[in-house]
This record gives C-alpha cells, sequence and structure tokens, in this order.
C-alpha cells in the first residue's frame, strides 16, 4: 500500500476510534450501568457524574502514564543497576553517579547548562517584550511579527542547519558563504575564524539559535498581554506626564509580570532540556557539552545505560521544581 | 484660575470622518460644565481633546489664553478622572496618587503632604497602603478623584465618574463631588455624563451636545425652561417633553396655535402677523399637564398609569393625533384613570413653540 494510503487509514481509524470511545463509554454508563430511570434513577444520575470524568480521562491518564511515568521509573531503575555481560542487571547503588559525578566532561556540561539558563532565557524574553512592544502600533507590525515568530516553525536542527551556514569557514583565500565571516573579513579581519571552535563564545554562538527561534514564542505571548492592559491605565499615565520609556517601566511591564515570568521559566524548561542544536552544531566538542547531550553520548555511543540514565535523572531533578512553579503561575494567572 | 476657550474647534478621524465641528465655547474660571448628550455625539471625544489624548483636527483650545493644541497632556494643567477609575493595579493607593508628583520629580516630603491631604478629604487614611483591587467600587472612584486632586490642576476633567457605580453610591459620589467643587471654588471642571440628573445638580452650566455640534448652552433651569430647540427640550427633563404639530391662528401677546388633532393651545411666548399661519409644534412638559373640562390641548385615552406614589404617569393611547410615548405626569396617586379619556391643557406659560424645530422664543 502507498505510504500516504496508510497514513491516512491510520489517521481516520485513530480518530474514530478516539470519537467511538468517548461516545460508546458516555452510552454504557448513561443506559447500561447506571440507567437515568427506575426508582434509582436519582442517585444513578449522580453516579454516573462521579464516574463521567474518569472515564474521559481515562485514555490521557494511560498514555502519560505508559509513557512518561513508566519511563521515570524505568531510569531510575537503569540509574541504579549495571549490565552484567551477556545479559542481567545488578545492583551498583549510587556507583552510577559517583563515577559521573568524577567526569571533567559531565561537569562541563553542568556550567554550559547554567549559562545557557542565565542568557537564553533573559535574552528571549527581553528580545520577545521589545519586539511584542515596538510591533503593536505600527501598520506592518503584523508583518513584522510573522517574519519574528517564523523560526518557531522551523525545528531545531533545521534552525541548525541554517545558523551553521551563518558560522561556516572557507579558507582565506576563498569567498565566505558564512555571513559572520564575511563580515568579520569586510570590517578588516585578519582571516576567518572558525567560530564554533573558539572556547566559551561557541556556547553563545549555540545559545543564539534557541534564542532566535523562542523571541518568536515569547513575543506572542506578551504581545497578547499587552493587548490586555486596560487602555485607561496607559492614558492616566500621559495625563500623568509619564514618558513612553516610564510608562512601558512603570505602568505596562508591572501589569504583566506574571506573564513574563511564566515565559521566563517555560522557555528554562526547554533551554535545560536543549539537545538537538549543540548535537547537530559540535555535538559537544569544543566545551559545548551540554547536559542532554551527554546524556545521549552515554546512552547511545558509550552504550553506559547506567551513567545515562543518572544524567537524566540529573536533568528531571532540574526540571522538576521549574516546572511546579511554572504551572502554579500560570494558574494563578487564570485566576 | 483657568479660563478655557474653544474656537472653531473639530475632530476628524482619517480625513473624512467628522465627528465634531465648529465647537464655540468660553468656560470661565471656577465654573462647573458638564457635557450632556446622546451616545455618540462626541462629549467624551470634546473632553480627550481637551486633555489632549486625542488630537485636535481644527480649530484652537487655550487655557488661560495659552494655545493648547500640540502641549502633551500632563504640561496643560489639567488632570482627568476615568469612568473606569484607570487605577495602576499594582500601586498601592499611595503610590497611585504619588504618581504624577514622582514623575514630576517633587521632593518627597511635599509628595507626603499632598497625598495626606488629599486623602484626609477623601477619607482614604485607613487604605493608603491598600492595592486598588482590595476596595469597592466607591472607595476606588474616590482614589482616581484623589490622584486628581494631589497634582492641583487648573481644570479638572471627569469622563462619566459615576457611571460604574451602583445607584446609591452614585447619589454619595455625586454629592461627594459637589462638595469638592465648593470647596475648590477657583478650579475649573469639566463633567462628561449622559444623566441629566448629574448634570442638573452639579453643573454651573451645561453643554448639550448633539449632531456634531452644540444644541445649547445655559444652566440647568435655562435649558428646562428655555430650549432652544426640539432637540434640548426633548433630552432635557424625564419624561421628555410632548410635541404636537398645529398651526400658528392668533399672534400678539401671547399666541394661540390650532393644532391638527383638533386642540387649542395658547403660549405667553409673543409672536407677529408675519407668524401667522405657520406650522409649528407645541411643546409641553408632562409634568405641566393638567385635566380641564374646557379648551383642551389633546383628549385621548389612558393607555397605562404608574403610580410612583408622589406622581402618577399617565400613556396615553396614540389616537387623534396623538403620538405613542405621549406621557402626562399627575401629582398624587391616579390609577383609577386607566381606561377613561380625559381633557388635558397646561399653562399659557409651560407651552413652548418651535418652527422648524428652533424655539419661536426670541
Amino acid at each position: 500500500m502507498h505510504p500516504a494510503l496508510q497514513g491516512l487509514m491510520t489517521i481516520v481509524i485513530g480518530v474514530s476510534a478516539c470519537i467511538a470511545y468517548f461516545a460508546l463509554s458516555n452510552q454504557f454508563l448513561d443506559k447500561v450501568l447506571f440507567p437515568a430511570r427506575g426508582p434509582n434513577a436519582g442517585r444513578n444520575i449522580n453516579r454516573a457524574n462521579m464516574i463521567r470524568p474518569w472515564l474521559f480521562l481515562f485514555p490521557a491518564l494511560f498514555a502519560l502514564g505508559l509513557y512518561l511515568a513508566y519511563p521515570v521509573y524505568e531510569t531510575l531503575r537503569l540509574s541504579l543497576t549495571d549490565r552484567v555481560p551477556g545479559g542481567g542487571y545488578e545492583w551498583a547503588g549510587l556507583d552510577n553517579y559517583t563515577q559521573m559525578i568524577a567526569e571533567p566532561k559531565f561537569w562541563e556540561a553542568i556550567r554550559n547548562n547554567m549559562l545557557w539558563l542565565l542568557i537564553v532565557p533573559a535574552l528571549s524574553t527581553a528580545f520577545g517584550l521589545l519586539a511584542a512592544q515596538l510591533t503593536d502600533r505600527i501598520g506592518w507590525g503584523n508583518i513584522a511579527k510573522s517574519l519574528i515568530f517564523m523560526p518557531m516553525a522551523i525545528s531545531f536542527v533545521g534552525a541548525s542547519v541554517i545558523w551553521k551556514l551563518v558560522y561556516d569557514t572557507r579558507p582565506a583565500d576563498q569567498d565566505q558563504i558564512g555571513i559572520l565571516n564575511a563580515i568579520y573579513m569586510a570590517l578588516g579581519g585578519a582571516e576567518p575564524q572558525t567560530w564554533l571552535t573558539i572556547p566559551l563564545w561557541n556556547n553563545l554562538f549555540l545559545m543564539i539559535v534557541l534564542v532566535w527561534i523562542q523571541t518568536g514564542f515569547a513575543m506572542v505571548i506578551l504581545s497578547a498581554a499587552l493587548r490586555g492592559i486596560p487602555e485607561e491605565t496607559v492614558e492616566a499615565a500621559i495625563v500623568d506626564g509619564a514618558s513612553p520609556l516610564q510608562i512601558f517601566f512603570k505602568i505596562k511591564v508591572p501589569q504583566i509580570k506574571n506573564t513574563i515570568l511564566v515565559v521566563w521559566t517555560t522557555i528554562t524548561i526547554t533551554v535545560l532540556k536543549v539537545f538537538d542544536i549543540v548535537f547537530a552544531m559540535t555535538n559537544g566538542q569544543w566545551e559545548t557539552q551540554v547536559l542532554a547531550n551527554y546524556m545521549f553520548d552515554k546512552l547511545f555511543r558509550a552504550n553506559d545505560w547506567g551513567v545515562g540514565s543518572a544524567s537524566a535523572m540529573v536533568i528531571m531533578l532540574l526540571v522538576a521544581p521549574i516546572l511546579v512553579w511554572n504551572v502554579r503561575n500560570a494558574r494563578n494567572e487564570m485566576r | 484660575m483657568a479660563e478655557l476657550k474653544l474656537r472653531g474647534v473639530e475632530k476628524t478621524y482619517g480625513g473624512n470622518v467628522n465627528v465634531l465641528r465648529d465647537i464655540n465655547l468660553e468656560i470661565d474660571p471656577g465654573e462647573l460644565i458638564v457635557f450632556v448628550g446622546p451616545s455618540g455625539c462626541g462629549k467624551s471625544t470634546l473632553l480627550r481633546m481637551i486633555a489632549g489624548l486625542e488630537k485636535i483636527t481644527g480649530g484652537e483650545l487655550t487655557i488661560d489664553g495659552q494655545v493648547m493644541n500640540d502641549m502633551p497632556p500632563a504640561q496643560r494643567g489639567i488632570a482627568m478622572v476615568f469612568q473606569s477609575y484607570a487605577l495602576y493595579p499594582h500601586m498601592t493607593v499611595r503610590e497611585n496618587m504619588s504618581f504624577a508628583l514622582k514623575i514630576a520629580k517633587k521632593p518627597q516630603a511635599e509628595i507626603d503632604k499632598a497625598v495626606a491631604e488629599a486623602a484626609k478629604v477623601l477619607q482614604l487614611d485607613d487604605y493608603l497602603d491598600r492595592l486598588p483591587k482590595a476596595l469597592s467600587g466607591g472607595q476606588r472612584q474616590r482614589v482616581a478623584i484623589g490622584r486628581s486632586i494631589v497634582r492641583d490642576p487648573k481644570v479638572y476633567l471627569f469622563d462619566e465618574p459615576l457611571s460604574n457605580l451602583d445607584a446609591a453610591l452614585r447619589v454619595a459620589t455625586r454629592i461627594e463631588i459637589a462638595r469638592l467643587k465648593e470647596a475648590m471654588p477657583d478650579r475649573t471642571m469639566i463633567y462628561v455624563t449622559h444623566d441629566q440628573v448629574e448634570a442638573m445638580t452639579l453643573a454651573s452650566r451645561i453643554v448639550v451636545l448633539a449632531n456634531k455640534g452644540i444644541a445649547q448652552v445655559g444652566t440647568p433651569l435655562d435649558l428646562y425652561e428655555r430650549p432652544e430647540n426640539e432637540f434640548v427640550a426633548q433630552f432635557i427633563g424625564s419624561p421628555a417633553m410632548n410635541l404636537l404639530p398645529g398651526k400658528v391662528t392668533g399672534t400678539g401677546a401671547q399666541t394661540t396655535v390650532a393644532l391638527d388633532a383638533g386642540g387649542v393651545a395658547v403660549s405667553t411666548i409673543p409672536t407677529t402677523d408675519a407668524d401667522l399661519g405657520k406650522t409649528v409644534n407645541i411643546g409641553v412638559r408632562p409634568e405641566d399637564l393638567v385635566a380641564t373640562e374646557g379648551d383642551a390641548i389633546f383628549e385621548a385615552r389612558v393607555d397605562i398609569t404608574e403610580a410612583l406614589g408622589e406622581v402618577t404617569l399617565l400613556y396615553f393611547e396614540s389616537e387623534n393625533g396623538v403620538e405613542d410615548g405621549f406621557i402626562a405626569k399627575l401629582p398624587g396617586i391616579h390609577k383609577d384613570l386607566r381606561g377613561t379619556t380625559v381633557r388635558m391643557t397646561a399653562d399659557p406659560s409651560k407651552v413652548h413653540l418651535f418652527h422648524n424645530g428652533q424655539s419661536m422664543r426670541t
């Protein structure tokens, strides 16, 4: 069968199965299990209503349990065991963790992750806020917004390929096709730089890719928040004599503070999990290792499932508190 | 002391949509001027133009002789109270009230003193460290007023400040604003409302806006007793003035009008022989109608009565030239009049005459 046809069939079957599940299970609950008639009609309706949410939530809970909760448990187990050659496992306690902590590459990844954590959410949110404010009142603002938002539609790997070309290096006697080197040479640089091999700076060059992607996300959310600010508070500030900058920083930003925090933390979580960009551009060489790529290296290149799982647990432990805080913030925002 | 002048002021959107034209108005120092008019008449737009929040597209605005057309709002010596209060939600009452002075870089001692004074006048002392969301509607509006008092402006602008309050609070706050005005006799206030009770009770002069321009300017009782046109006649007073078409049949110190529906009306508005035979509308306020056995302005069946206690409203059936919405307001309770036919007339001094929509009073 043609693969496109196969895909289409999968979609049709999958969607109708979902609809059928909800419709039929609902019917079963109302007509067979707790019918709304007979002497206990009222009690049956109440019971059916108590069960219904769980019935509808079941597929989601089941899928999440299977694909999220179980893997977490399994990763934890793997991180505490060692594989025995020829099959089977043996209890290893915290050995994998101590081995990981002893590795300089792990600490390099932690350091780089912290750098990413400080720089990327801050720059993305700041640029997003700036773009949201500047595109708000101008005629071609929507076009500008679409352009800024567009990188969101590109996969991380795709973006990495684009930026690899930006940082491209050719021998000095050839034309530079990488725009950064082209500019550098045009400004009188002595010889083309291999940007991605300059330690510490290369981290920054990688971060710019993610900032480029996430700015659009920050802009869209913050732009909606800015529009939600009552226009009259701005007018009152104008009458009170505030300058445009004062209005922005003293009236507008404080009013969308919670949204800024949610955007910031959401990007923070993305940053902690960053893998594709580093994998596709430097693969962790030249001191650009990050935790997720470190985990991938250990798991699938070194085949060291114990240390790989241990690093996965570290990433989860770092993300979890931010996630909890983020959800709590988002809930407050909705109230 | 601030005197405010509008000369030929107009507002056009996008070059061709005209919402206000040729507004001429002189506001004396210490006046409380109320802009009233139906929704969409441009009263709020005019206020926002004075505030500097909307651009004046034609004509000239002067405050104390200085042209203000292109002056930024903060330098016009005005303060504005918004309908939605427009408090800064992230600032406490104290910060809200001191914001303008902080922006103007006034010394802290002066700011504290001004805020304390305003808070005392408005009984907000106990709420200074609360956020707006912890205040009731009335308190929020008082903070909004306090925010303008603190700046001690020459001109106060109020944009429907009571519309978001419930009925009881509206009356209380209205009286508070009247007191505030009394305490500051030299400050000019401009007040926009669609509520004519607010207009009648607060204003030293009312500006009725309609049809992109000013329909009439005058003291509240002027507008009530001597409306210059049918629009003002029907807009001021509740229920609205009744209008009946007819022809002038007698002129002189008193004018006699034979109404198309057969009745006769006499008015103390003098006319000349040139007016004889003119088509006019007579206007009588519901509260000026009285029952009579003799010559009647009209005779009609009472469709519905509304007894309000101190007065009874009679709604007439539309017949004999009496139109829908024709109303008489009689003192006392008269529920028994429902379904009966009554003859109504009015004192000649209370009968208004309009020709082509304009009052014949000169």
